[in-house]
């Protein structure tokens, strides 16, 4: 087993959601969820992540900012997309200034439903995300 | 005279989930200047009223900003309600009081929570969100949902709660209201934290109204408004007061916070004392013709819906004036002349929230 499946750190950042699934996402953090003592660490820093967890859609202004925080991060890293609106821009798809999905920029690994998604979901996800980590990882250790 | 500095400050930053970017002029240590740059969450759910009928606009409304998604809703539907001339029944109204002000409570354990942790006291943050999931348990029970719920409709609610519930959800609140006793005593006596937030961020009264402040804000300096007395909903039939405080610093804004989770506890037991039996919704009948302006105190502050209808069933015009928004210009007065270090903190005492903001 890999060490970064151990403990795998996250990296939250908002496209364009309305809070509902952020405040999903840090109340994994907190005492009912608790995901830390799993190993999983809430970062600030693109650098130290393994997990990209990305909630709401995007929009054109912060497509280079997704962009870049997925490229800081270094390999092998996994995108979740959190919720409907990270998924296919849900209820917001039709707006002028969504763009859509964070598929349309970013090769997302895992889908995780739900408007907004619940604390339960969002560790599920974390959890097919580290399976998916754990792959990659090895794929890089074959080259 | 030091030279002067340009740090940018965001969009994916610490302090808060959310994106907003600050370029923070610099002379030294002390901020001299923030230029704030939004539009990171604009999504213009606004125009989307020419694509969704007035009736799916609820739930559209209500994902304006989901930590006050009740009260989006219930302004949306009492803004067409007015345009109708609807009237709501009184057991409606009282059921949503009753959410509304779990919503505050909800919604200021959490700006307690990232208040903490922006001072850096991880586990008073931790104890605030850990009371905060009790409220959305009771969430959960009554509506179905922990942050969008959906149960507010226009001509009412669309679920009763019954007296048991109602009568577990004061006790639930009772026992809360003695965990978060203990919770108050480290926030407003612990002596770290006042040598964060004393003095800290000082607004005074002339600058609160002349940037026009709203909410907690406007009211830690000296300056009582509150919508709630407008008496809209069920507020009429509720004895209450607005909480101010006079120093007009973060330390001040906490206290009205913190006082205001005890009020809306206190407005949840009388509204359950004084909830009648009834019908919750009425039926609705037509479309909308003609424009209508409703002013909501959200926690945090307060909020104007417009709505315009042409008596089709799609919306000409939706507009909302968040509270964020109103308090942006009171924010960046506080920034003049703080330190770099306190940026985090003078930032979180507006409790900002980016995503109703831009919208
Ligand atoms: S999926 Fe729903 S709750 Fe989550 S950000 Fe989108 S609208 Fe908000």
């Amino acid at each position: 087993m890999n060490f970064n499946k151990k403990s795998p750190w996250i990296l939250h950042y908002d496209g364009s959601s309305c809070n509902g699934c952020d405040i999903g996402v840090l109340a994994c953090l907190t005492p009912l969820y608790d995901v830390e003592r799993f190993g999983v660490i809430n970062t600030g820093n693109p650098r130290h992540a393994d997990i990209l967890l990305l909630t709401g859609s995007l929009n054109a202004q912060n497509i280079p900012v997704v962009q870049q925080i997925y490229d800081q991060m270094p390999e092998p890293k996994v995108v979740a997309a959190i919720g409907i609106c990270a998924t296919s821009g849900g209820i917001f798809a039709e707006c002028y200034n969504v763009v859509g999905g964070v598929d349309k920029v970013l090769p997302v690994d895992v889908y995780v439903p739900g408007c907004a998604a619940r604390p339960q979901a969002i560790i599920d996800g974390v959890v097919k995300a580290l399976s998916i980590l754990d792959e990659k990882q090895n794929a890089l250790k074959g080259r | 005279m030091g030279k002067r500095t340009v740090i940018p400050f965001g969009p994916q930053h610490p302090v808060l989930p959310e994106p907003i970017h600050l370029d923070l002029v610099l002379e030294d240590e002390k901020v001299v200047e923030a230029i704030p740059q939004i539009g990171y969450i604009h999504r213009g759910l606004e125009k989307l009223v020419e694509k969704r009928d007035f009736k799916q606009y609820t739930y559209v409304a209500e994902r304006i900003c989901g930590i006050c998604s009740f009260m989006h809703g219930m302004g949306y539907c009492m803004a067409v309600e007015g345009i109708m001339e609807i009237e709501v029944p009184e057991r409606g109204k009282f059921l949503r009081t009753i959410w509304a002000e779990v919503s505050r409570i909800h919604s200021h354990l959490l700006w307690l929570g990232l208040t903490a942790d922006a001072f850096g006291f991880e586990s008073l943050f931790m104890h605030s969100w850990r009371l905060r999931e009790e409220v959305l348990d009771l969430f959960e029970q009554t509506t179905g949902g922990r942050v969008i719920f959906s149960v507010c409709d226009i001509g009412g609610v669309r679920k009763d709660i019954d007296a048991e519930m109602l009568n577990t959800m004061v006790s639930v609140l009772t026992r809360m209201e003695k965990e978060l006793r203990d919770l108050t005593d480290v926030f407003l006596n612990d002596m770290s934290v006042k040598h964060r937030t004393v003095g800290v961020g000082v607004l005074s009264k002339e600058k609160a109204q002349e940037t026009g402040a709203v909410g907690p804000m406007a009211r830690a300096s000296g300056i009582s408004v509150d919508m709630r007395t407008l008496g809209y909903a069920a507020y009429k039939h509720l004895q209450f007061e607005p909480i101010t405080a006079e120093a007009g610093d973060s330390y001040a804004r906490m206290e009205v916070r913190i006082g205001e989770v005890y009020q809306a506890i206190e407005l949840i037991r009388q509204c359950v004392e004084l909830i009648p039996e009834g019908d919750v919704i009425t039926k609705i009948k037509g479309n909308p013709n003609g424009e209508h302006f409703i002013r909501l105190e959200q926690p945090r502050g307060e909020v104007i819906y417009y709505v315009k209808a042409n008596g089709t069933s799609f919306l000409d015009r939706f507009r909302v004036r968040t509270p964020t928004f109103a308090n942006v210009p009171a924010l960046l007065e506080t920034l003049k002349d703080c330190d770099l270090a306190d940026v985090p903190i003078l930032i979180l005492t507006i409790d900002p929230c980016i995503s109703c903001t831009e919208r």
